[in-house]
């Protein structure tokens, strides 16, 4: 629970000095997954934790990147709060500065948000070594340019987070799991119908030749939910948790996992998906792929393709970029880390 | 007044006032229909100011596009011609962020006035920037749709100027703000390039582009096309109105509503000069002796709606409201809306001008700022009139002045900054939703630390090296920076 927050940027400043880049981690709970693999002396922030401010009135809670997301959670709960984007614990041990740095989100991502979503403010060490804080902790804010979110994604190459801010919600007073037996084609076709009517869904997955439907809200909305949906009422919360045990397929085990953030209802096509979330945006594929096949059937369906976990992590697992995109890419990294030192290669083969 | 008497802050940011404006006019009229070059004064004078007329400035030319190729040619152009270019989407941004550059030209984007696509399976519409707010909801209800964001000025400001400003509007409380909204945006850049970022999925990887481009005022690339997020429209919809006998009460409602577990889709407060003026304007049924008003929306299916309205109206009871009306039908939750929605015109009618601030605060301080505002309105002589987005503390002060005294002028301004500067005190911000632009330059370095402006500006540069987008807008040039806090001159047309 300390303030670590000058010995992290006298680490930055002496990587600055010695010009040698550093790998920023976590608890290293992503460490095979999302981004490529990189050298650099590892810059550990998980001692920066602890939860710094929390007002369940104003809907805010802050705290330091280190801190486990277990923790926030835990927090929340006693207010009957959450993150409304369910960060994934990936085995237990996420923290808050590398969830924010992979935008790692949950099952509720279409409904609730991702995480950058309840992003409000952070604190960042930049290239300079310099501590700088955008955003804050009110809900709108719009002044200067949304350095905040642009970290999201960013796995580290833009800058050490110290600390961030973030938008919790109530915890629905109810919450139900309805289950259905469905081939994965009729399965995508019930959630896409579904997401285009009001209710209270805030969780349609496929996996293992089910439909599994969750709905949250005011005890009268999930009941009329469930009387109109049918469906098998289950307790097990396991599709949900899929990301924060880590024991079930398609994520137990080693095997490469392809990620396919598209359009929902983008039909099915070629290989049929391991698992679909996100009420159809979102597709696991496992095992071995050929890359450009993945990113064509991405392209298709009006999205991008990660070679999220496993295989050859020395290539460019997050896909190809226009070259317009790639020289601004480049540009901001520079603008931001000018010397080159915060998880150079982490993203990009050549940036 | 004249041209040459007409100097602004921005024309101390140009650094290459050398432009060979026959070269670019020629330049120009090669690359669009001579009706879409606009160079004549009169003409102009529609574009010298955006909905702050405070700044006004003339453009060496108005250009008005109406395709993304033709934006990108005259972004190359105004590239190789090292010629500053301001986007302008409706003109009803309320910091000057539109107002022209007088050594450089307004790119308009209203030709840009097409629905591109609207797919209700993926519940995503793709539209061009010059579409206004409202058009896009109105065209997905076929669908059963809507886009979330409704700006007050959604009948009129276009759905790139809400990309550029990050804009909000009263259902944001629950649905969120622009960036929560947009999945994918097509951007011109400062050099006329093309620049494609997200697309009909939720994420792609890497840095988040799309949210710093977002909110970017105009600064970081040219909008030309948007993919917004559509969203089921509410089976059931309730609004409640509650009027209060003090202020304190009714900031003391809004905290009890969300201490209670209920996020509403909107969560509005006026204050007595604002319900007044609203009334007179709109007949909306406010109660006219009311120190504070309260407008909660609530939406879902039709118990959860029923459920949640019994459990707010319990609390506004409690909190001491002296006088409640809850709407179901469309009719009477229009009326009732009519009334917030029409605000700052209707305020506007108070006085020969106002002065719209947007600072936002957190939440709890509601009361307390709200009694800080009238002293230091007192204080200069001003009427303030309160209108805001209470369940996310983003206020808008509206000061009542009149612009033919240069003395009053100076008094809104100095009560404005004060205002601003006081959010910041209390742990807020200087714009929650109206942005920087020209206006609020000054209180950046409130907001901010040299270096963490020297940041932005590293930004800047990585998008537009040649500093020609939307110049001396949004971040302060920081070797000017004490001239700024002095604030640069301002001249009010008419
Ligand atoms: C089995 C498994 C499954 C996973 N599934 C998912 C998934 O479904 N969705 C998803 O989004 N991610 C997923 N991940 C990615 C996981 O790698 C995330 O990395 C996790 O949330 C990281 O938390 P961490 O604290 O352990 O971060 P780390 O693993 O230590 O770091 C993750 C990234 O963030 C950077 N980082 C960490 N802390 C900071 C900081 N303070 N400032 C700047 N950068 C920082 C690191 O450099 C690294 O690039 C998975 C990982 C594993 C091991
Ligand atoms: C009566 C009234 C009520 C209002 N209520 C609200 C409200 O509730 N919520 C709210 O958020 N705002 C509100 N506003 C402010 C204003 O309507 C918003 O800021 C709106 O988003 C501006 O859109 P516009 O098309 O008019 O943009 P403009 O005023 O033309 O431009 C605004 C900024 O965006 C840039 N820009 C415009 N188009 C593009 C583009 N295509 N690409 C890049 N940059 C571009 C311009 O350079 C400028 O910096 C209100 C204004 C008025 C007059």
């Amino acid at each position: 629970m300390a303030d670590c927050s000058s010995e992290l940027r006298d680490a930055v400043l002496e990587a600055i000095a010695v010009q040698s880049p550093l790998r920023i981690a976590g608890a290293g709970s992503k460490a095979g997954y999302f981004g490529r693999e990189i050298e650099g002396t590892p810059l550990d922030v998980t001692a920066h934790c602890g939860i710094t401010d929390y007002q369940p009135d104003e809907l805010v809670i802050s705290a330091r990147a280190g801190t486990p997301i277990a923790q926030i959670q835990a927090a929340l709960a006693g207010q009957d709060q959450m993150l409304p984007a369910e960060c994934p614990l990936f085995g237990g041990a996420a923290t808050l500065g590398g969830s924010v740095a992979c935008n790692a989100s949950g099952p509720g991502r279409p409904w609730r948000g991702a995480l950058r979503d309840s992003i409000l403010g952070l604190g960042l060490i930049n290239g300079r070594g310099e501590i700088l804080r955008y955003g804050g902790q009110v809900m709108k804010n719009v002044a200067g340019y949304d350095v905040s979110r642009l970290q999201a994604g960013a796995q580290g190459t833009l800058g050490v987070i110290t600390d961030v801010t973030l938008r919790v919600v109530p915890k629905p007073a109810r919450e139900i799991t309805l289950a259905y037996t469905l081939p994965a084609a009729a399965a995508l076709a019930r959630m896409v119908t579904l997401a285009g009517l009001p209710g209270p869904v805030s969780g349609a997955c496929w996996i293992g030749n089910t439909l599994y439907l969750r709905a949250s809200g005011t005890a009268a909305g999930v009941e009329d939910f469930r009387r109109r949906q049918g469906g098998d009422l289950v307790s097990d919360k396991a599709p949900w948790k899929a990301l924060d045990t880590l024991d079930n397929a398609p994520f137990s085990g080693t095997a490469p996992l392809w990620r396919l953030s598209v359009a929902p209802s983008s039909p099915l096509s070629g290989a049929e998906p391991d698992m679909i979330d996100w009420g159809g945006a979102l597709r696991f594929f496992a095992g071995g792929h050929d890359p450009v096949a993945m990113q064509d059937a991405a392209l298709a369906a009006g999205g991008r393709a990660q070679l999220w976990r496993g295989g050859d992590r020395h290539s460019d697992v997050n896909g190809p970029m226009s070259s317009v995109e790639k020289k601004l890419q480049q540009r901001l990294k520079e603008a931001l880390d000018p010397g080159g030192i915060f998880n150079p290669g982490r993203l990009f083969s050549d940036g | 007044m004249s041209r040459s008497t007409r100097v602004s802050g921005l024309a101390r940011v140009k650094r290459k006032p050398d432009i060979d404006v026959s070269e670019l006019l020629q330049g120009l009229r090669e690359v669009l229909p001579a009706q879409a070059v606009i160079t004549d004064e009169a003409s102009l004078r529609a574009w010298e100011c955006d909905g702050l007329p405070l700044y006004c400035e003339l453009p060496l030319a108005v250009v008005m596009p109406r395709e993304a190729d033709e934006v990108a040619a005259v972004m190359s152009l105004c590239h190789r011609l090292d010629v500053p270019v301001v986007p302008r989407g409706s003109g009803t941004g309320l910091s000057a962020g539109a107002m022209p550059h007088p050594e450089g030209i307004v790119i308009s984007l209203a030709g840009l006035d097409r629905i591109v696509d609207t797919d209700p399976a993926n519940r995503v519409a793709r539209v061009q920037p010059g579409v206004t707010n409202l058009s896009i909801s109105e065209a997905a209800a076929a669908h059963g749709l809507f886009y979330a964001p409704d700006p007050s000025s959604q009948i009129a400001c276009s759905i790139g100027g809400n990309v550029a400003e990050n804009a909000g509007g009263v259902h944001c409380l629950k649905y969120g703000l622009t960036v929560h909204n947009v999945t994918g945006l097509t951007l011109i850049t400062a050099e006329g390039e093309t620049l494609t970022l997200g697309g009909s999925g939720l994420d792609t990887p890497g840095p988040d582009l799309l949210a710093l481009m977002i909110g970017s005022e105009g600064l970081l690339g040219v909008v030309v096309e948007i993919t917004v997020k559509l969203l089921p429209l509410p089976a059931s919809v309730a609004v409640i109105m509650a009027g209060f006998d003090t202020v304190a009460a009714a900031g003391d409602a809004v905290g009890a509503v969300i201490a209670a577990g209920i996020l509403p889709a909107g969560l509005e407060m006026m204050d007595a000069l604002a319900i007044q003026a609203a009334e007179d304007f709109a007949g909306a049924g406010y109660p006219r002796e009311a120190a504070a008003l309260l407008l909660c929306e609530l939406d879902g299916s039709d118990a959860e709606v029923a459920e949640q309205c019994a459990a707010v109206s319990a609390l506004l009871h409690d909190a001491g409201a002296s006088h409640v009306e809850m709407a179901t039908d469309s009719a009477t939750r229009q009326r009732l809306w009519r009334g917030r929605k029409s605000a700052f015109p209707a305020v506007g009618r108070l006085s020969p001008d106002y002065y719209c601030m947007d600072g936002t605060i957190p939440r709890r301080h509601v009361a307390q700022i709200l009694a800080e505002i009238s002293d230091m309105a007192g204080q200069s002589g001003l009427r303030v009139a309160n209108v805001f987005h209470a369940g996310d503390g983003n206020l808008h002060p509206l000061i009542l002045f009149d612009a033919s005294k240069p003395d009053e002028i100076r008094r809104a301004e100095a009560l404005g900054a004060r205002i601003l500067e006081r959010s910041v005190e209390l742990g807020g911000c200087i714009t929650g939703e109206h942005g920087v632009g020209l206006e609020k330059l000054a209180q950046m370095s409130v907001q901010f630390s040299n270096a963490e402006l020297l940041q932005l500006e590293a930004i800047k540069v990585a998008f537009d090296p040649s500093l020609n987008l939307n110049p001396g807008k949004g971040i302060p040039v920081l070797k000017r920076c004490q001239e700024y806090r002095a604030l640069p001159q301002r001249h009010h047309h008419g």
